[in-house]
């Protein structure tokens, strides 16, 4: 049963019509009361920078609040690999309907279908959004749109610009965005860190930010605030997230009311480049896209597998019959292109069993040689009219091909690593990437806190326990073209009546004063140690108890180890410089403090799903092939914490209710 | 590896700067330049000093943060590079590397290495980008567009925002970044019916943000990380020639 003080607001009606009906009944606020209303929107990225320029062209007056130097370089801008939607441009059969149920199974029958299908059905309309923008996508030569494959479907829905999706997509936001505030309908607060959200009468009317030049604290007064503030990977320390992506500004949230929904689903993407020592600071995707062309192998012998460690032999030698293409051989329906749970464990698996084929034996193959020659090389040779086209012709030709489709992706594998992947097959290691939870919202997409709403990563609406690649892109930008702009009025035409309310309020003082004990106390530790010193050893704990495979025993260890920490990090960390200058060691420490707590959570949840789902792995509940076992009957909920004091918690079930799909095992064999 | 650093040292935009050496030990090959200044942050941090400030996020060489000028050059030596994708094998055991801010009248210094950029944002604003409300789009596939159109304006649309072009030009200039984004939109469809408008109000507000003028001397192209060519700069000059002549 759901618990009471959760309402999800679903409308009623068939799933195909439900959002229809909800926008030509919502209510509406008439542009001369939008003139009246104020909205901040924490966070620049795919999110953040969609919802404040629609909401300023529809005319509410819009504050964006981001900590980079410029809204542009939200994290959403290092995306790479594409966007999906349901155009059904490639005539291979895609529908509103497939995309719905292909996100709903890839989620592991975790997320809420009606937020599902709603996110499908606007799909569509956010491509057309994008190209009226000027958004460069990949094309044919015929002058149509160009799709590729993302895993876990079997259809081409995926756009994209290169390696470069996520970077054209938040250029074309950051243009509407830049539109507007050019016009002086959004007022941009860059280099700026919202610290706290101010609470009046139950109802979200501000934030407090800190500008990060001068350290000075401000008070910003909205009718509403959007927290679109991006995901929370790097409580592991390591990730593909951007070295300043962190859980603050939810988190705070959090903590004046905002629940928060399945804090333990983390996705782990499989196809990152290793850990090269102790020095790294972060992890570098190599996108899923690749995976289109890519085979990944391991030797089929131990001791060719050590061969390689010790750099006796070179992979390419190993002959064909000797590798195993473990996702072909397993999951002969979707092979390389099964979902990135999938992909991470059975490459978890091999590595685990010995087959890892680097120094650290964390390492598998992707390999592009067999697709560069034979698939493209030769369609290439035959184009040319070749009719015996050598092994180096057909190397050649494959290897312009592959360069146009991932070249930025090569360039960007051969800096890091030293090594070319065109003449050396990638090695790759699954690594820390998205995460599916987030603040707990209902169909509006507003929190518990009323007038509080949490939009894109942030929010733990539409990827149920797992991600489906592509789809990130697609749910922020739904978000904010086309989701925000109708179910914000739903609360605003209730607002119309509410003056701007002084940030001398004494709500606004409190929480003023609340951030400013927060950061004294921070700088008073005068302790010993880094803050990365506090941060790494939270990622070891996370990523060894609460990473790609979880059991109770180890959970029950994190969490006694988190509070540890935590203590000891009160206790001794060391943050050099003052409060009231640009300090990038007192912005780490804050948001590592919100990760110490984070954490925790993050294991209890984890320790009370006694089931495996997409990125929830407990090793307790699997198959004996090793698949994850789900229990539709006692687990088929959300989990929405709501934090009752210091680090403690009581948790509320949202039941999950699959009337359009029909629930299954997830097979991709 | 041992390399010995000169860094650029500046408390803020008022108070002057200068160089101050260090030491870093044991540098592996593997390390990302940045995270050869992470060590020496921390070493900094555990001696009681103030670690250096500099910018960074995504150290993907995507999101534009990162801009250090290295050894005279900006983003260091390797081209098509950004400094946070720049690792240590690019150096010898024994190097001495000379690391400074941005340098232009309009990239203020804010602390050591980290400069504000934010004239960029304001030419952005004036007109860098197609008039479209959401929600007033056509179907995707009713505009069609050459792919080598298509092509050159992703390469175009590739600049970063960084400002490597303006660190390296001795006028300072910002016609690189600008015209990657005149030519972007004025190679597609898109960006026809603002064309005029939106290159002369891209430029005079370049110039108010007190960017010096283009001599063509080519150096923003050789310093790009995203190797932008000077052919946008081309573009740029008759866009902005044939809106004049159409005032
Ligand atoms: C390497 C990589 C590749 C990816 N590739 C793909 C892909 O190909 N397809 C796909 O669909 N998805 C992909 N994803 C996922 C996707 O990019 C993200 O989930 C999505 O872009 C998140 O967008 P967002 O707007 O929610 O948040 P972000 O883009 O992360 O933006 C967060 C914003 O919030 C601001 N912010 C955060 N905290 C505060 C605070 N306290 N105060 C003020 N501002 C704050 C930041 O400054 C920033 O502007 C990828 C992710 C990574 C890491
Ligand atoms: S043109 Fe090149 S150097 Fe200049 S801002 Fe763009 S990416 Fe940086
Ligand atoms: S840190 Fe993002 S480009 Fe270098």
């Amino acid at each position: 049963m759901t618990s009471s003080k959760l309402d999800a607001r679903i409308p009623e009606g068939h799933m195909a019509e439900k959002w229809s009906k909800y926008r030509s009944t919502v209510h509406l606020v008439n542009p001369a009361n939008k003139r009246h209303l104020e909205v901040i929107v924490v966070g620049s990225g795919l999110a953040g920078a969609s919802a404040a320029s629609s909401l300023a062209e529809l005319g509410y007056k819009v504050k964006v609040f981001c900590f980079q130097d410029s809204a542009r370089r939200a994290h959403s801008i290092a995306a790479q690999g594409g966007i999906n939607a349901a155009k059904n441009y490639q005539n291979d059969g895609d529908s509103v309907y497939r995309l719905f149920y292909d996100t709903v199974k890839g989620g592991d029958y975790r997320s809420r279908e009606a937020n599902v299908h709603r996110l499908s059905e606007v799909s569509g309309n956010i491509i057309d959004q994008c190209v009226a923008q000027g958004v460069p996508f990949a094309r044919e030569y015929g002058g149509l749109l160009s799709n590729r494959s993302f895993g876990g479907t079997q259809v081409q829905r995926t756009f994209y610009a290169a390696g470069q999706t996520g970077q054209q997509l938040l250029l074309g936001a950051y243009s509407a965005l830049m539109r507007q505030v050019g016009m002086g309908t959004v007022t941009m607060y860059a280099r700026h860190e919202m610290l706290d959200i101010v609470n009046i009468d139950g109802k979200c009317r501000g934030i407090i930010a800190r500008n990060l030049i001068t350290g000075e604290l401000e008070r910003h007064f909205g009718h509403a605030v959007l927290l679109c503030s991006g995901g929370y990977g790097n409580v592991f320390f390591l990730s593909t997230n951007a070295m300043g992506s962190n859980v603050t500004a939810a988190w705070k949230a959090h903590k004046k009311g905002a629940f928060f929904g399945n804090p333990c689903y983390t996705q782990i993407h499989p196809t990152c480049i290793p850990v090269s020592g102790d020095h790294q600071s972060k992890l570098t995707l190599m996108s899923e896209s690749l995976r289109n062309d890519g085979r990944i192998w391991v030797p089929k012998k131990k001791e060719d597998a050590e061969a390689i460690r010790a750099g006796k032999l070179n992979p390419n030698d190993l002959k064909p019959e000797d590798r195993d293409y473990y996702l072909e051989r397993r999951y002969p329906a979707f092979g390389n292109l099964v979902p990135r749970d999938v992909a991470s464990r059975a490459a978890k698996e091999r590595c685990d069993a010995g087959y890892g084929v680097n120094a650290t034996g964390e390492a598998v193959f992707l390999d592009f040689a067999y697709n560069m020659k034979y698939r493209y090389g030769k369609v290439e040779a035959t184009k040319q009219g070749i009719e015996n086209p050598t092994e180096q012709q057909l190397f050649d030709f494959g290897k312009e091909v592959v360069k146009e489709k991932y070249g930025n992706l090569f360039d960007m594998y051969k800096q890091i690593t030293g090594v070319d992947p065109y003449y050396n097959p990638m090695m790759i290691y699954p690594a820390v990437h998205y995460t599916m939870g987030g603040l707990w919202v209902d169909y509006n997409l507003m929190t518990t806190v009323p007038g509080l709403y949490a939009l894109g990563e942030a929010n733990f609406s539409d990827h149920g326990a797992n991600r489906l690649g592509a789809s990130a892109l697609m749910q922020g930008l739904a978000d904010g073209y086309f989701v925000i702009p109708y179910t914000i009025g739903d609360y605003l035409s209730h607002e119309i009546g509410t003056k701007a309310i002084s940030t001398d309020h004494e709500a606004f003082v409190e929480a003023e004063n609340g951030v400013k004990e927060k950061l004294n106390q921070l700088m008073n530790v005068k302790g010993t140690k880094s803050v990365d010193h506090f941060h790494k050893k939270l990622g070891k704990i996370m990523w060894e108890k609460c990473g790609m495979a979880r059991n109770a025993a180890g959970l029950k260890e994190a969490i006694t180890e988190i509070q540890e920490l935590r203590k000891q990090f009160w206790a001794d960390v060391r943050i050099p410089g003052g409060l009231n200058e640009f300090n990038p060691e007192l912005e780490k420490a804050g948001r590592v403090a919100d990760f110490l707590e984070l954490g925790e959570l993050m294991c209890m949840d984890a320790l009370q799903r006694n089931e495996s789902c997409g990125g929830h792995f407990r090793e307790e509940y699997q198959t004996e092939e090793g698949e994850a076992m789900r229990d539709d009957e006692n687990f088929a909920f959300v989990s929405a914490w709501e934090r009752t004091g210091d680090n403690q918690w009581t948790m509320h079930k949202e039941e999950l209710k699959f009337e359009y799909i029909k629930i299954a095992q997830r097979s991709y064999k | 590896m041992n390399i010995t650093l000169k860094v650029w040292r500046q408390k803020n935009n008022n108070e002057r700067g200068r160089f101050e050496t260090y030491q870093v030990k044991d540098v592996s090959p593997d390390m990302s330049f940045l995270e050869m200044f992470d060590v020496l942050n921390e070493d900094l941090i555990t001696e009681g000093k103030e670690p250096i400030a500099f910018d960074h996020d995504c150290r993907e060489g995507i999101c534009g943060m990162c801009s250090m000028y290295i050894n005279g050059r900006p983003h260091g030596p390797l081209q098509g590079v950004t400094t946070c994708q720049l690792h240590m094998r690019s150096f010898k055991d024994g190097d001495t590397i000379v690391v400074e801010p941005w340098r232009a009248a309009a990239f203020p210094v804010i602390k050591d290495l980290a400069v504000d950029r934010t004239s960029f944002d304001r030419i952005m604003a004036a007109g860098g980008f197609v008039s479209v409300n959401t929600g007033n789009a056509q179907d995707a596939n009713s505009i069609l567009i050459p792919k080598t159109d298509a092509d050159l304006a992703f390469e175009a649309a590739a600049c970063i925002g960084c400002g490597a072009c303006v660190a390296a030009c001795k006028n300072s200039s910002a016609m690189l970044f600008v015209s990657a984004k005149v030519s972007q939109l004025a190679l597609l469809p898109q960006g026809q019916v603002e064309r005029h408008e939106r290159v002369i109000k891209m430029v005079n507000q370049m110039d108010e943000e007190g960017f010096g003028s283009c001599t063509n001397t080519g150096a923003c192209e050789a310093e790009c990380p995203k190797n932008i060519s000077v052919e946008n700069i081309a573009r740029l000059n008759r866009e902005y020639l044939s809106a004049k002549i159409a005032k």
